[in-house]
């Protein structure tokens, strides 16, 4: 049976497919961006922000990457709009709008 | 080497899980199939198998134990019947979707409302869309013959289905009859040691089983799943050599009786094809052209030997033991139907019968027949329901 790991795209044929969709390997959900799902999405006011870090404790999926000990913008990729990040924010750094604005 | 015994079916079942030393057998009882696991339990409790007997609260369970079971890597089996397994419904599809070999004995019997414990098949029938393999049984030696070839059936690589065992309930379930049963060891060589290729336990190559399919993925993965069910039908039949070539006892998707040049051909399933033959033979005797096609394997359907056992029948009769309440007829009859694609050139009825263990006598088999032979002179049918949807034995 053919190795499994490259057989799930949104281009894979029936016959290439995996097996019952069985995944090996971690990481696999780099290849899946679920951030489609958003309706809304939470914007950085960097102004407003002292890099305390609350936010990327608190946040579920990685939408908030850090470099060299601070935040930097969302990456929107994974991120559903779910808006802890906003409640956790102690100095209103965090805002956010709707998918459209 | 073969072993001659006199055994029920659920015995002769649960000496055939025995004999494969199965690794995990989840059930909870309910009649007709109860006496299944509780033999195997106490094959169990004596030290004769190595198996991991679970008893759960319910049905649902025992198939979501023997999803857990297989896909974790261990041989897994349950048996049940009715309600328990329009209990299991939700769980039979997830165990086909997952591709996991598990093997079901399903001792049929008329699922309830109004409340009924006897044989039919209405709970096989109501399962038939599951993705499972369903092979039925006439008597206990082939109930015993087809479980062990399930086992090597779901686990072939191109497969990769589960497998439901059909026989009677009561009827074959209960009776004891004489068997021919195989060495142990050659059993055991002949369904080999379970290795899949993927199972959660690996510690060599880990793999997450049964993830969310979106819109993108799930047609593929049942275009898949569709084609495992067309390769079977080869699968089944090499299967079947194999076994024969072990055993003597050699078997086909479909058992043609007497249908050579047969006028009149019966088709139907389970332990009504014994009670056919010998009316089969009365009429024979007479100079009446008349024969029978038994399914054995109703998933795959096995629509092109039927297509092609039809040679130039005038009128055939497909039995349906269970009422799929469609206003056109029976889950059988409809398979039949689609397998002939309209282009049949003879006339096909269907009658539903032997409902809730209504009996089925020879009286019943020689009153198809005649009717059969009043279609092919152009008179009238007795029957009361539509012209080609009839009931057998039912008090008009």
């Amino acid at each position: 049976m053919r190795q499994l790991g490259d057989g799930i795209n949104a281009k894979v044929t029936w016959k290439e497919i995996t097996l019952a969709g069985i995944v090996t390997d971690g990481g696999k959900s780099k290849d899946f961006e679920t951030g489609d799902w958003r309706n809304s999405k939470p914007v950085w006011l960097a102004e407003n922000c002292k890099q305390c870090l609350i936010c990327t404790a608190f946040c579920p999926d990685s939408s908030i990457p850090v470099k060299d000990k601070k935040r930097v913008d969302f990456e929107y990729k994974h991120c559903k709009g779910c808006g802890i990040c906003e409640k956790v924010c102690p100095f209103n750094a965090i805002e956010m709008k709707g998918e459209e604005e | 080497m073969g072993i001659k015994d006199r055994l029920s079916g659920n015995e002769a079942t649960a000496m055939a899980m025995k004999s494969m030393n199965m690794d995990v057998m989840a059930a909870f009882p309910i009649t007709p199939s109860t006496e299944i696991p509780e033999q195997f339990s106490q094959y169990v409790a004596n030290g004769l198998t190595d198996t991991v007997f679970v008893p759960v609260e319910s049905e649902h369970s025992a198939m979501s134990a023997c999803i857990g079971s297989q896909a974790a890597g261990a041989r897994s089996c349950t048996a049940t019947s009715s309600n328990g397994l329009a209990l299991m419904h939700e769980m039979l599809h997830i165990a086909s979707a997952m591709r996991l070999p598990i093997t079901m004995a399903c001792i049929t019997r008329a699922i309830t409302g109004p409340i009924n414990i006897h044989n039919d098949h209405s709970d096989a029938m109501s399962s038939r869309d599951c993705g499972w393999i369903q092979i039925h049984a006439e008597d206990v030696q082939e109930a015993y013959d087809n479980y062990i070839m399930s086992v090597r059936i779901a686990e072939h690589k191109k497969v990769l289905l589960p497998v439901m065992i059909c026989q009677d309930g009561f009827i074959t379930s209960h009776a004891v009859e004489n068997v021919e049963l195989l060495e142990e060891e050659d059993i055991r060589s002949f369904v080999g040691f379970y290795e899949p290729d993927y199972y959660l336990l690996n510690p060599e190559l880990k793999v997450a089983m049964g993830p969310y399919d979106p819109p993108t993925y799930l047609m593929e993965h049942k275009r898949q799943q569709a084609e495992a069910m067309i390769d079977s039908l080869d699968v089944i039949k090499e299967i079947y050599d194999e076994f024969g070539k072990l055993t003597g006892r050699y078997y086909d998707l479909i058992e043609t009786y007497k249908i050579e040049d047969a006028e009149r051909i019966i088709i139907l399933l389970g332990s009504s094809a014994g009670t056919a033959k010998i009316v089969v033979d009365e009429l024979r005797s007479k100079g009446e052209k008349v024969g029978i096609i038994k399914i054995r394997s109703y998933r795959p359907f096995p629509g092109k030997l039927i297509r092609e056992a039809l040679k130039s029948p005038k009128v055939v009769a497909v039995l349906d033991k269970a009422e799929g309440l469609s206003s056109i007829g029976g889950p059988v009859y409809s398979d039949v139907c689609a397998a002939l694609n309209g282009n049949a050139g003879f006339k096909i009825v269907n009658y539903i019968y032997g409902i809730g263990g209504r009996d089925v006598r020879t009286d019943d088999i020689h009153e198809v027949f005649a009717d059969l032979q009043d279609d092919i002179d152009g008179k009238e049918s007795k029957a009361k329901t539509a012209a080609n949807y009839r009931y057998l034995a039912l008090r008009e």
